[in-house]
């Protein structure tokens, strides 16, 4: 048995990834926190494809892909409506009233995979995934707009194991819009102010001391970290045509598989790599 | 009177064995007042006489102690009746069915029976006190110190009740202690079989609640320290690397003490029962580097009650996972056609157990196929090893905004948590100094990378008891995971106020050091499923015994939550009070109020002297650390109004027991301070009394009391300076010397200045219990071993500390005092604090040196004597050193000095004649040395009580808690001053009584230890109230 995630060998693991397509309702609809150019709709159900063809083909993941929902513009970005870690998933209660049904269609998704579901049912908790990093051996929950105090605490009520912790996020929409897990011991940060601010807690509030990986660009700081048994470590990262700089650091790391993925559509609403799969390690079996 | 000393002591083992029985007989009695008890004593007494030889010849000297104790002061009697009762009446309930108990009984009483008996028995009241005296000065020394210094001893929660009343008759006492002891023995409800033989060794029946369920018992000297109890239990283990383990002992149920193997174990439980629970104290961070297998079981055992009692959240998957290693390890490989479908559920593997989650255990038992125990085991700890909450330690308090969050203390250091989540954490390298002052935790933090100034937080904390266990809980984990070596006390660099405390253990470094010295074969042992399996269908899990403990305590935990979510309320007030006075009263400010205060301390003494002529009965009690948290409040809210009359009575004991301290130092150092302690004692005396009956003084005493606490405040705050130590300490000194001189107080004040002074005194009585709760401890964990000074506070170090500060005081004081005796004893003092100072190594840790140096040199002797010196004035004087008080000549009062304790019934008396006030003062200590063990039986048995009515006596009541680390060992006490003035037509017994009671139920943690009656009757009757 594994046990607690099996530890950091395990971390990275995956074997399920669950995706949705993107509904067109996007373009106008989608929740978007600075106001700019309208999405491509063709150019990002392009990245979204090559996003799944490298999960599914590249990586070796099974793909679970729900179908995109016109009424839910923001169906897309999955990873705000469930947490999973090993066999329990929390489906949350996204910050954003409007993509509450979302959690629907992700909780049949989560079942038809046997793992275990806990539902967010407090009114008065507000949890967006986006804001949940998860590095292997503890949580890291960012309170935000979307996320409260009170979704975090489900949150460790969910998954007893593990510490959590709070992080306050101010200028970001979400914790991961300027950091992610780069590597089973590696949290990539961006540089901005807010992101080194939030680094600094998180490293105060951590038994153990992390790696950091400092790109130039908040955004390419998130990022998706896969260990891949017939590959590897698997960084998945923002194109050197979006950030070039950032771009090289990644470059850097001698031991990583990387895959550059572009997100240049979905970013406008917000969008980055990590939110638009929900990772699952069914390993065990 | 052997029996019946030994049924005392005894009597808790053996109430709690036949307690049961006994209950059942006389519920009733326990309730019972003290007479009851006394009554059951001597019942008990006879029993055991009759069971056992040689305690019978004690039992019946044992009576006669008493009879002839109380001749001389006939209201004695039946004041001891409640200590006795206590005592007595655990064992003393159970001694007729059971001669074996009264054997065992014996022994504890036995050692102070026979004293008692031997010396006392035909002797009148000095013979019994000079022969107590001695044994005092050894035996007593504990009880009599610990009492008495209050402050600074473990046992520190002391009762002591004095009262002058008319004399009474022992009888009434002595039944009421019969049926008190009944009582008592139903209360105590634990069976246990006294294995003793009659012997005239005290002896007390441990039992230690072990791991695998099962019960430990055996019989330790009364006297004997943790150690012996703890390395009695890890050979009974066949455990070696036993440094990760501890012996837990609860008060209230709610609070969990970890027994210091340094201290001796009656002063540290009290009155508790002699109930432990062998616990893992420091879990291993990696379960790995455990050398031996048996150690990884015990871990094991730990952590599957850590986790059915919730203390260790697990989600369920890892439940199922740790289940599944469980019964590997007990049942080994799965066996279709052994194990059938519902073998598991015989186990308990979560607090919520579902069938579900046993399908998921025993579907996962399948996989371990081939495991050893050994290994399943293994697996077991490193999966167990990676839940964030392992081997955290949490504890209630708010923050700054009154916020509930929890601190949880772990290897790597000190977790904040709000409901569920970590809010913050701070490492113990960024951790400069941990310290706690009444019942605010502080840590002072290292400033982050762009700061350029330290930060402190702060946490309340629910009352000064939790403050102060957190406190040493972190200083223990710093040490133990952080240091490679225990940290010496810090003699120079730093002045350090508070308690000595530190962890005196071994290191996790130096643990694993010499388990790999471990050269013996993996020893053989058995896990215990079957017992476990058993249990379990009983209900209870894992083992039942310490399961219900550990429910008990998840309940208390939460009940005292609630608890203290009220107490905090109260607390806060004092606090913010407390506070406001800190920041508001500036040095010249507290001079001030002390100035007022001694003033009127000064005129209450003169007052009082005239007026208490008539019958004046203080009742003092000192009641064990185990106060609960809301008693800290109360006691916080008593010093803050009505105490007055206490602080001041206090105040002359602070007197005593700075000169007794010093004395103790001096005792080493010079001789002449003796005689200048004692006069000073007799002045204290009549301070006190005066005070005692002056109960319109209160206000003004309250207002002193206020300012003594301000002052330790300050002071601690001063000394929590690390670098600034020093000047600060030059500050206090001067501050003292400025209230000092403004002041023209007398010797009172001047006690009272040092217990203010001294932020850990414990030992004076008033201050002592403000300052205990004042009390800070601090703790520089300098960064990693070399560095890290731990400054505990308080306790010991700052008694020691405000001994000095006392010394100076006092040099000033007396000079104000103008007083003799007082300058003669400043003499001494600063002679003493030179000396100390040159001996220490630097200024800076002048006091705390002092203190140190003294305690490690003096050793144990010392500490007995400066605790005794804090303790009781009386006392200490009396134990200290008789010759002390021929010496001390007080002025007006003539004083008698009846001390008996319980255990040797010594009775002082020391008789002073002064020309100007012609009155009678009494003064009968009721020590119970075997309270500790006794209290450790019942310690609410004699809590029956009800308040007490004054209708035309007036009663003041001072309460001081005091709190005295020794080796890190903490102790408080608390005093209670009751003055009851009326006239002779007030039955005094009934108030001390009543009084007792009281006070019992006030605290019920706590114990009553001594009580001291003084008796005041004025020629001419003049009766304040």
């Amino acid at each position: 048995m594994a046990g607690l995630g099996g530890g950091l060998a395990a971390f990275g693991r995956c074997t399920h990834a669950v995706v949705r397509a993107l509904p067109e309702s996007l373009c106008r609809q989608a929740l978007r926190s600075v106001a700019g150019p309208e999405v491509d709709f063709a150019r990002a159900e392009r990245e979204y494809q090559l996003y799944v063809g490298v999960l599914r083909g590249k990586l070796g993941l099974q793909v679970l892909e729900l179908p995109a929902d016109e009424s839910l513009p923001d169906c897309v970005f999955v990873e705000d409506v469930a947490v999973v870690c090993e066999e329990t998933a929390l489906l949350t209660r996204p910050g954003a009233p409007s993509r509450r049904k979302e959690v629907e269609a992700m909780k049949r998704a989560l079942e038809s995979l046997n793992l275990n579901i806990v539902e967010m049912v407090d009114e008065n908790a507000t949890l967006d995934g986006g804001d949940v990093l998860f590095t292997g051996r503890e949580f890291f929950v960012g309170l935000s707009r979307r996320t409260n105090q009170r979704g975090a605490e489900i949150l460790a009520d969910t998954f007893k194991d593990y510490a959590v912790s709070t992080v306050p996020v101010h200028d970001s929409l979400h914790l991961k819009s300027f950091c992610s897990m780069a590597g089973p011991n590696l949290i990539a940060i961006g540089s901005s102010e807010a992101a080194q601010k939030a680094l600094k807690t998180m490293q105060q509030m951590s038994d153990h001391r992390y790696d950091k990986l400092t790109v130039p660009d908040d955004a390419a700081a998130n990022c998706i970290y896969l260990n891949v048994p017939s590959k590897g470590h698997v960084l998945l990262h923002r194109a050197p045509e979006e950030f070039p700089d950032s771009a090289k650091v990644f470059e850097k790391l001698k031991d990583h598989m990387l895959i550059p993925i572009a997100a240049t559509e979905l970013a406008k609403v917000d969008g980055s790599l990590t939110c638009c799969s929900v990772l699952i390690n069914k390993a065990s079996e | 009177m052997t029996t019946e000393v030994g049924s005392e002591t005894e009597v808790k083992k053996d109430s709690e064995q036949l307690g049961p029985d006994k209950a059942k007989d006389k519920p009733e009695e326990t309730s019972g007042t003290p007479g009851d008890q006394k009554s059951r004593e001597t019942s008990s007494g006879e029993a055991q006489d009759s069971s056992v030889p040689a305690p019978t010849s004690q039992s019946s000297p044992s009576s006669q102690k008493k009879e002839k104790s109380s001749p001389e002061s006939k209201g004695i009697s039946r004041f001891l009746p409640p200590w006795l009762k206590k005592q007595k009446s655990y064992t003393l309930a159970e001694p007729r069915d059971e001669p074996k108990k009264k054997a065992t009984g014996e022994e504890q009483v036995v050692e102070e029976s026979e004293s008692q008996a031997l010396e006392g028995v035909a002797q009148p009241r000095r013979s019994l006190e000079e022969a107590t005296e001695n044994r005092q000065n050894d035996k007593e020394k504990h009880s009599v110190s610990s009492a008495e210094i209050q402050p600074s001893k473990e046992d520190g929660k002391e009762t002591e009740v004095e009262e002058v009343a008319e004399k009474k008759e022992e009888t009434q006492e002595e039944k009421e202690k019969r049926e008190t002891k009944e009582v008592q023995t139903a209360e105590i409800k634990i069976d246990s079989i006294p294995k003793k033989s009659p012997k005239k060794i005290k002896t007390v029946q441990c039992k230690v609640m072990l791991l695998d369920g099962t019960e430990y018992s055996c019989d330790l000297e009364k006297r004997a320290k943790g150690q012996v109890l703890f390395d009695k239990v890890c050979e009974h283990l066949n455990l070696l690397e036993k440094d990760y383990f501890g012996l837990l002992f609860y008060e209230n149920s709610e609070q969990k003490n970890w027994l210091d193997s340094s201290k001796e174990i009656k002063r540290q439980i009290r009155s508790l029962p002699w109930i432990f629970t062998f616990n893992v104290k420091f879990y291993p961070p990696d379960p790995s580097q455990l050398t031996e297998d048996i150690t990884r079981y015990f871990l094991c055992l730990q952590l599957r009650q850590d986790i059915v009692s919730g203390r260790l959240p697990c989600s369920f998957v890892t439940h199922a996972l740790l289940g599944s290693y469980t019964l590997q390890a007990e049942l080994g490989d799965h066996d279709p056609g052994e194990h059938s479908s519902d073998y598991i559920s015989e186990f308990q593997f979560a607090p919520n157990q579902t069938q579900e989650m046993e399908e998921k255990v025993a579907e996962l038992h399948k996989t371990h196929r081939g495991l050893t125990p050994a290994q399943a085991d293994s697996q077991f700890l490193e999966n167990a090893k990676r839940l964030s909450m392992y081997g955290v330690d949490l504890h209630h308090a708010k923050d700054s905004e009154g916020v509930d969050i929890m601190l949880g203390v772990c290897a790597n250091g000190l977790l904040i948590y709000k409901d569920r989540l970590r809010i913050n954490r701070f490492a113990w390298p960024k951790i400069l100094k941990i310290s706690y002052k009444r019942s605010n935790f502080y840590i002072k933090v290292r400033p982050a990378e762009l700061e350029q100034f330290e930060s402190t937080i702060g946490f309340k904390l629910p009352n000064h008891r939790a403050a102060k266990r957190l406190w040493k809980v972190c200083v223990e984990h710093h040490t133990f995971f952080r240091l490679l070596s225990p940290e010496q006390p810090p003699k120079a660099k730093f002045l350090t106020l508070g308690s000595k405390f530190r962890y005196s253990g071994r290191t996790q470094a130096q643990t694993r050091q010499a388990s790999n010295l471990i050269d013996r074969p993996a020893p053989y042992f058995e896990r215990t499923s079957s017992k476990r399996v058993s249990r379990s269908l009983d209900g209870a899990p894992m083992g039942i015994s310490d399961q219900s403990l550990l429910r008990d305590f998840s309940a208390t935990g939460g009940q005292a939550a609630g608890d203290k979510i009220i107490d905090l309320e109260a607390a806060g007030q004092a606090k913010l009070k407390d506070g406001g006075r800190e920041e508001d009263e500036s040095p010249l400010k507290t001079p001030q109020l002390e100035l007022t205060q001694d003033g009127k301390d000064l005129d209450k003494t003169q007052d009082d002297l005239l007026k208490h002529q008539a019958s004046i009965s203080e009742l003092k009690r000192n009641f064990m650390e185990s106060t609960p948290e809301p008693r800290p409040n109360e006691w916080e809210k008593r010093r803050i109004t009505p105490l007055s009359l206490q602080t001041q009575g206090k105040k002359g004991d602070h007197i005593f027991q700075v000169k007794t301290l010093p004395g103790k130092e001096k005792q080493w150092i010079t001789m002449p301070w003796t005689a200048g302690a004692k006069p000073e004692e007799t002045d204290k005396r009549h301070a006190s009394r005066a005070e005692g009956p002056c109960t319109g003084v209160s206000d003004a005493d309250k207002s002193s009391h206020e300012t003594l606490d301000i002052v330790e405040e300050k002071k601690q705050a001063e000394f929590g300076i690390e670098e600034t130590l020093v000047v600060d300490e030059t500050n206090k000194g001067k501050m003292q010397v400025a209230t000092d001189a403004g002041e023209t107080c007398k010797v009172e004040h001047v006690s009272q200045k040092d217990s203010s002074s001294l932020p850990s005194d414990s030992s004076s009585s008033s201050s002592s219990s403000e300052s205990e709760d004042e009390e800070v401890g601090e703790y520089h964990p300098h960064h990693r071993a070399i560095e890290e000074v731990i400054r505990e506070e308080q306790e010991e170090e700052e008694d020691m500390k405000r001994k000095e500060h006392e010394e100076k005081t006092q040099h000033v004081e007396a000079i104000p005092e103008g007083s003799k005796l007082n300058v003669p004893v400043e003499h001494t003092q600063v002679t003493a604090e030179d000396l100390v100072q040159d001996n220490t190594v630097t200024v800076a840790t002048e006091e705390k040196n002092l203190s140190e140096q003294i305690k490690q040199d003096v050793g144990e002797e010392k500490k007995e004597e400066q605790l005794k010196l804090n303790g009781d004035v009386s006392h200490v004087d009396i134990d200290v050193a008789p010759q002390l008080i021929c010496c001390s000549e007080p002025p007006v009062v003539k004083t008698e000095m009846v001390t008996i304790s319980d255990a040797t019934q010594r009775t002082e008396i020391s008789t002073k004649e002064i020309p100007i006030v012609q009155t009678e003062t009494k003064t009968i200590t009721y020590e119970s040395s075997q309270l500790d063990g006794n209290a450790a039986g019942d310690a609410g048995v004699l809590v029956s009580a009800q308040t007490i009515t004054s209708e035309s006596i007036s009663t003041t009541t001072t309460t001081h808690i005091t709190k005295m680390v020794k080796g890190g060992v903490s102790e408080t006490r608390i005093e209670k001053r009751i003055v009851i003035t009326g006239d002779a037509d007030i039955d005094h017994d009934e108030a001390l009584a009543q009084a007792i009671k009281e006070a019992k139920e006030q605290h019920p943690d706590m114990s009553v230890t001594r009580v001291v009656v003084h008796k005041e009757t004025e020629l001419a009757e003049e009766d304040e109230d």
